[in-house]
């Protein structure tokens, strides 16, 4: 550890200091091995450079190369890349091509990282303290002792926003909720006094309201200690509601760079106006059908009805039993042919609440009635046949589609379960009607899910879904794993199935800007209780409850809404 | 916690329990007549009937079988597993005899076999050279395919009969326990270090290792301060239901060293037919077996602060 205090200095004391940013990527090109001697281009000749006290956002969608870019940076990529060409300095020292020994006395000394997921992100077995001392003990000019040591780590998890310091730092990882680990993360790359912090998709993992806290923190940070920011997203709204610069990556190309309101104005870039559009901040009311807006009646008959729903899971324990109560006396009322959303941040009950209302899951009392029939308390069998009447999207198309069935086994599955369309033909022209009904023609018929982009995967499972032609379909979370230009194409495809096929939608999501797009109704949940409900309009005007308003402030892209506005 | 440990308990003492009986069902009610298994098989014609009732009233074989039963149970818990039908010795006393020596080279094996997993798993996930890691990956499947009976006499041939550095069979000395030791590990370090390997290459990538190099650890730092624990988990479970293996094991190894201990104890009694001598090793086996299971699933709490929090949920903790 005696050349760590060297090292540095020499990256920091450099002469050149006040003229050269702190970080300066120049045409860096980064390959994938695919094959014995072939490559596959990531990052063609990106070039960026963030300034001291500068907040800049690096935004594209997955496969944009924007992790590979910043892995990169810090000398973190994978053994199955290489650097092809450029370099990567920091304050003028270039480190292109530095080893591991020689790039451990930059990473936490100069840069320091917060990664995407808090979760899985912190060492599980060690203590909170004991990680941020490490992160103070790596970093430090010269030897202290072990009280300095504890004193620079709470000041640092203090830096972060953590309150009660002391407890933290004797706690372990799974004591604390997503926000703290994420502080807790922060206050590790803050424990080396880093000049630049690169943060990539520091909130995804975590809520709404959670993510406005902690990046509102960082900008804080930027000010308070006066050191650049390099946040990598695939939000443009979170982007451009705190960035002083925006640079846009598609495809492994820098295409759109610029300060926010240069690119909110007039984006040069075809793709980054793409994106600017498919942001659901940008749109104001429920999308339209493609095929002509048909009228919604105003007063439809409830198709889907629950009452007073309530559910409470026992945790393991002796003595005094724990107890969890997911569901707290729900109601929910679904009209026919609309659409009603149910959101809500995680823990709220509302995926509790989607199981229920499908019989995944059984309710301790309450009754759910679909269309005069109820629901609750039938038979495995009678269920059964409800089920054709009740289908199911599930949240992660990568997961949720068997990888050794072809797409027209997928789809023809729920045919084959209720011994409909027996004939080998009958069923082919089905799945090809479902596939079109989804957009998807039949060349994907023999494919697998590995085969199929994201926005695919959801199109097979919508299409498996629609395959009973049911009156109710369950989305529980469907676009959240999607990126927002294919987001905004499942979306219109929900609408106009809806419109088509007149089916009814319970819309499960934790993300309020998409409600907008796609809702008649919405139910707000918190902790296992209905807090608000009502139609989209009245509850995005005037927000009766404090929960409600709290989660309408913390949608980002605020600056995205008013550049589309005016 | 209470709830916890109480829990691993009884099922340890039942699987004792579930030796003991299934090996009462197994030599004392199925065969046809258990008088006939207490004789050497060469001399049972020639024993006059009045001797075999006689032994067999000895036995409580003249009494209903659930009588037996509770009988020999109500024995085997104070110890006493009757005699060796060959030595006429108490079977207990034949197998604590043995014991020292069996175990001496069965927690030596594990030991070995643990070194040589986790310098397998160590080199393979430190090594920057992609063909050091294949061919390091390569050898746990190796040690597995080859059976100890074959790396027993190979070991025997090279290091014994060709160099003359060990003694060739025999207990006496350190020098002695060296061979069996090194056949016993060699097989059983192979499940343990493809588990390890494998867990260490999923930890060594997850993402609070990314953390760590970004906190500017070194990559030394990051597998010995970081990985190691991790990964280790796993591996303790493997290892001690391992340690049935290697008692199982030392049958061959035993023999093939001409060593004195359970596993040559074993083959002689189902040689000769000791009914209570094969019974008395199968419970006793069964109950090492047990009692090092407990220990591992005792200290599983103490390694890992997730368990331990499951286990506390009846203390309310402030939300």
């Amino acid at each position: 550890m005696t050349d760590a205090a060297t090292v540095p200095r020499e990256v920091t004391d450099s002469p050149e200091e006040e003229q050269d940013p702190l970080l300066r990527i120049t045409d860096l090109a980064i390959d994938y091995r695919t094959g014995r001697r072939q490559w596959t281009p990531a990052v063609r000749g990106a070039s960026l450079h963030v300034d001291t006290g500068e907040f800049v956002s690096l935004v594209g969608e997955s496969g944009s190369g924007k992790t590979t870019l910043i892995q990169g940076a810090l000398g973190l990529l994978p053994t199955s890349a290489r650097i092809r060409a450029g370099s990567i300095a920091y304050s003028g020292v270039d480190v292109t091509g530095w080893n591991d020994q020689r790039m451990a006395l930059v990473r936490g000394n100069y840069v320091g990282f917060i990664p995407q997921d808090p979760n899985t992100s912190l060492n599980p077995v060690k203590k909170i303290g004991q990680q941020v001392i490490e992160a103070v003990r790596f970093n430090e000019p010269k030897a202290g002792n072990a009280a300095q040591h504890k004193e620079a780590a709470l000041e640092s998890l203090r830096t972060a926003g953590l309150k009660d310091t002391e407890r933290v730092f004797q706690q372990y990882p799974h004591e604390l909720s997503g926000g703290m680990k994420q502080r807790a993360l922060i206050a590790v790359a803050l424990a080396g006094k880093p000049k630049i912090i690169v943060a990539d998709e520091p909130t995804s993992a975590l809520d709404v309201t959670v993510q406005k806290v902690i990046l509102d923190h960082l900008v804080g940070l930027r000010e308070e200690l006066g050191i650049g920011i390099l946040l990598v997203t695939h939000n443009l709204g979170v982007a451009l509601d705190r960035s002083d610069r925006i640079l846009v990556m598609q495809d492994g190309e820098i295409v759109e760079e610029g300060p926010v309101r240069q690119v909110l104005g007039n984006a040069t870039n075809d793709y980054t106006r793409r994106l600017l559009d498919a942001a659901p901040a940008r749109h104001i009311g429920r999308l339209e059908p493609t095929s002509g807006a048909p009228s919604m009646p105003a007063a439809a008959s409830a198709v889907l009805e629950a009452r007073v729903l309530t559910k409470t899971y026992h945790l393991r324990g002796r003595g005094r039993r724990r107890e969890l109560r997911a569901l707290d006396t729900t109601d929910l009322v679904v009209r026919k042919g609309t659409t009603h959303a149910i959101v809500g941040e995680s823990g709220a009950g509302k995926s509790t609440l989607a199981s229920i209302l499908v019989g995944f899951t059984s309710a301790d009392s309450g009754t759910v009635h679909i269309g005069g029939r109820e629901l609750t308390g039938l038979h495995r069998s009678q269920l059964r046949q409800i089920r054709r009447d009740l289908q199911f999207v599930f949240q992660n198309p990568f997961t949720s589609l068997d990888p050794r069935f072809t797409v027209s086994k997928i789809i023809a599955e729920p045919l084959h379960a209720f011994g409909l369309a027996t004939s080998k033909q009958e069923r082919t022209a089905r799945v090809v009607e479902l596939l079109k009904a989804v957009a998807l023609d039949e060349s994907y018929l023999h494919r697998l899910p590995s085969q199929l982009s994201g926005g695919q995967r959801q199109r097979v499972a919508i299409a498996r879904a629609l395959a009973l032609n049911p009156e109710i379909l369950v989305l529980d979370e469907a676009v959240s794993a999607l990126d927002v230009s294919v987001q905004a194409q499942i979306l219109q495809l929900l609408v106009d199935l809806q419109a088509q096929f007149g089916l009814s939608y319970v819309f499960v999501t934790h993300d309020l800007g998409v409600v907008r797009l796609i809702s008649d109704d919405v139910t707000v949940m918190k902790g296992g209780v209905v807090v608000e409900t009502g139609s989209v309009e009245q509850v995005f005007r005037s927000p009766q409850h404090e929960y409600t308003r709290e989660l309408l402030a913390a949608i980002p892209g605020a600056r995205v809404a008013l550049a589309g506005a005016s | 916690m209470l709830r916890y440990v109480a829990l691993k308990i009884g099922r340890a003492l039942f699987v004792v329990w579930a030796a003991f009986t299934l090996t009462f069902v197994l030599l004392f009610v199925l065969p046809a007549n258990p008088v006939d298994l207490l004789f050497d098989p060469a001399e049972i014609n020639a024993i006059p009937p009045e001797v075999r009732e006689r032994v067999a009233a000895n036995y409580g074989f003249n009494k209903p079988v659930i009588l037996q039963y509770l009988d020999r149970l109500g024995h085997a818990l104070t110890g006493d597993f009757g005699n060796s039908v060959q030595s006429g010795r108490p079977v207990t006393a034949a197998i604590l005899d043995m014991l020292p020596s069996t175990l001496v080279l069965a927690s030596g094996a594990l030991a070995l076999a643990l070194l040589i997993a986790f310098v397998i798993a160590f080199v393979a996930t430190s090594t920057r050279r992609e063909w050091v890691r294949n061919l390091v990956e390569a050898l746990p499947s190796g040690a597995v395919s080859v059976p100890v009976f074959l790396s027993g006499i190979l070991i025997l041939q090279i290091f014994s009969f060709r160099l003359g550095w060990f003694p060739a069979f025999g207990d006496e000395g350190a020098k002695s326990v060296v061979l069996p030791l090194v056949t016993l590990a060699i097989p059983v370090s192979g499940p343990i270090a493809q588990l390890l390997v494998r867990s260490f290459a999923t930890e060594f990538h997850s993402g609070y290792v990314t953390t760590s190099w970004a906190k500017g650890a070194t990559r030394s730092g990051i597998i010995i301060g970081d990985v190691f624990r991790n990964a280790s988990l796993p591996a303790l479970t493997i290892a001690s239901i391992t340690f049935g293996n290697l008692i199982a094991g030392s049958v061959i190894t035993e023999t093939v060293f001409a060593r004195k201990g359970i596993g040559r104890l074993t083959q002689t009694a189902i040689d000769t037919l000791d009914v209570p001598l094969v019974q008395g090793i199968v419970v006793f086996v069964a109950a090492i077996f047990a009692l090092i299971n407990l220990i591992v699933d005792l200290n599983y709490p103490l390694l890992d602060p997730r368990l331990r929090a499951t286990l506390a949920v009846s203390t309310p903790r402030a939300a």
